[in-house]
């Protein structure tokens, strides 16, 4: 165990990052936009895709993908990081503020836990605190780079969380259950941390 | 985060004290060269906690001035060996790997931590039949897969028949090739080679990038409740877990690994 860095002899930067005070630790930028994912890349037809809020007593507000368009939408363009240590700036996308969709939700009567569990085709699951995904902080994109987003990058509908490494950031998203107390979600059960902040390198359970 | 944790519901319980994975000293104890650009690194790892094959490790490269790097490689070596082995393709351009594979020696540090990641994971409990598909560098993980398979009882191995099908540009990028040749028949894994950019006079294996046609001939009919792993380039990964589903995989059985290579 070491708790002060080894120094690597010989190994200096390549290049100094163009925007240092953007890259968190242990990060470098791309310029590419790697596919990561655990397993096949679901393909929702849109007239079968749904967003829901749920909460723990049966109440819940659902979105079908039209009624879901008509949300009113922004077009945030922020800087995103992997938990595989790439990072890139200054991207664009479409979609609705969380804030919205939970305004809604809270409106149809649908209790507000301190935690939410974001659900995926596929199986996915995330988990993040309320605060995390209210006051303009997170999205559900259906927009990248002026076109709609492809599946493997999370289309029809992916979450958004940059503040967050982007495993939070679900794709093919289709929901958000309330939790009253934190859980962990597919990545947090298998060592992944539960929050996931990058300026912290919240990468793994027991990081600080 | 243990090497025992499993993708169930049970690791919850071991959550409540979660342990940090501390930044290690490992030292260089080999290298090998696999193919031109490629080198696989055997570290000694103090105090290192086993891992299941398919997992990965971060590594840490800190210069003199405090500027860091961190890039994630996966494992190579089974969990029956002491030694933990990277494989690493150098990229030219790139800012970690030419480091790793021209300037570290035997004797050399590095700064690893993990193991890490608890999915793309396979051992002889999880049955199969198991197809492991790899493009390019993805075979490193499906190989830690492929050792623990040769390494377990032959009666295991009956109950589990394995596949391989690798992609590769040209012969002389196979990594592991004499290997896989003598695992083929010592551990009876059938091993299926396809070259996408040109292949000796002589070669029987395929010759095209991996198709539908491929994985109907290769893989196993969908009602054997086969698990699949595909490791290697977006564009490989994508078409070919498309591919297992649209053939009738259940899709919870396909694992996927996806990346371009790190530099």
């Amino acid at each position: 165990m070491s708790d002060s860095p080894f120094i690597a002899r010989g190994f200096h930067a390549k290049r100094a990052p163009a925007k240092p005070d953007r890259l968190p630790p242990g990060q470098y930028e791309t310029r590419d936009f790697p596919v990561l994912s655990a397993g096949p890349t679901p393909h929702t037809p849109l007239a079968k895709w749904s967003f829901t809020i749920e909460d723990w007593a049966g109440h819940s507000l659902r979105w079908s993908w039209d009624e879901f368009q008509a949300l009113p939408h922004q077009t945030p363009t922020v800087d995103i990081h992997c938990v595989t240590k790439w990072s890139k700036f200054d991207t664009k996308w479409e979609g609705v503020s969380l804030d919205t969709l939970l305004d809604a939700a809270r409106a149809a009567g649908v209790v507000e836990g301190d935690h939410v569990m974001a659900f995926s085709d596929g199986g996915y699951t995330t988990n993040l605190p309320l605060a995390d995904v209210r006051g303009g902080k997170a999205w559900v994109a259906y927009g990248y780079d002026g076109a709609p987003l492809p599946a493997e990058h999370g289309g029809p509908a992916r979450l958004l969380v940059p503040h967050l490494y982007f495993w939070k950031s679900a794709k093919w998203v289709r929901g958000l259950r309330m939790l009253q107390g934190d859980e962990p979600g597919f990545w947090e059960q298998l060592g992944y941390h539960d929050r996931g902040d990058p300026w912290r390198e919240q990468r793994y359970q027991g990081d600080p | 985060m243990s090497s025992a944790t499993k993708a169930t519901p049970e690791v919850t319980s071991a959550r409540s004290t979660p342990v940090r994975l501390e930044w290690r000293v490992a030292k260089v104890k080999a290298v090998r060269d696999e193919t031109r650009h490629v080198r696989t690194l055997v570290l000694d790892v103090p105090e290192w906690p086993g891992h299941r094959p398919g997992q990965h490790v971060d590594v840490r490269l800190v210069a003199e001035d405090g500027y860091q790097a961190q890039r994630s490689y996966s494992i190579a070596s089974p969990p029956e060996v002491p030694s933990v082995e990277l494989t690493i393709e150098r990229l030219d351009d790139g800012e970690v790997s030419p480091y790793l594979c021209d300037m570290l020696a035997p004797g050399a540090g590095l700064e690893v931590r993990g193991p890490i990641g608890g999915y793309f994971v396979w051992d002889v409990s999880l049955g199969g039949p198991l197809l492991l598909v790899a493009g390019g560098s993805g075979i490193v993980p499906l190989m830690a897969m492929l050792r623990h398979y040769a390494a377990a009882d032959a009666a295991s191995r009956a109950t589990v028949p394995a596949r391989l099908l690798y992609s590769a540009r040209s012969a002389d990028d196979v990594i592991y090739r004499d290997e896989l040749a003598r695992l083929a028949t010592a551990a009876e894994i059938d091993v299926r080679f396809t070259l996408t950019r040109g292949a000796p006079p002589q070669w029987s294996g395929y010759r095209r990038r991996i198709d539908r046609a491929m994985l109907a001939e290769v893989g196993w009919p969908p009602p054997t409740g086969a698990q699949s792993y595909v490791c290697g380039p977006t564009p490989l990964v994508e078409s070919v877990a498309n591919i297992l589903v649209e053939l009738g995989h259940d899709p919870s059985h396909v694992r996927t690994e996806r990346f371009g290579p790190t530099g």
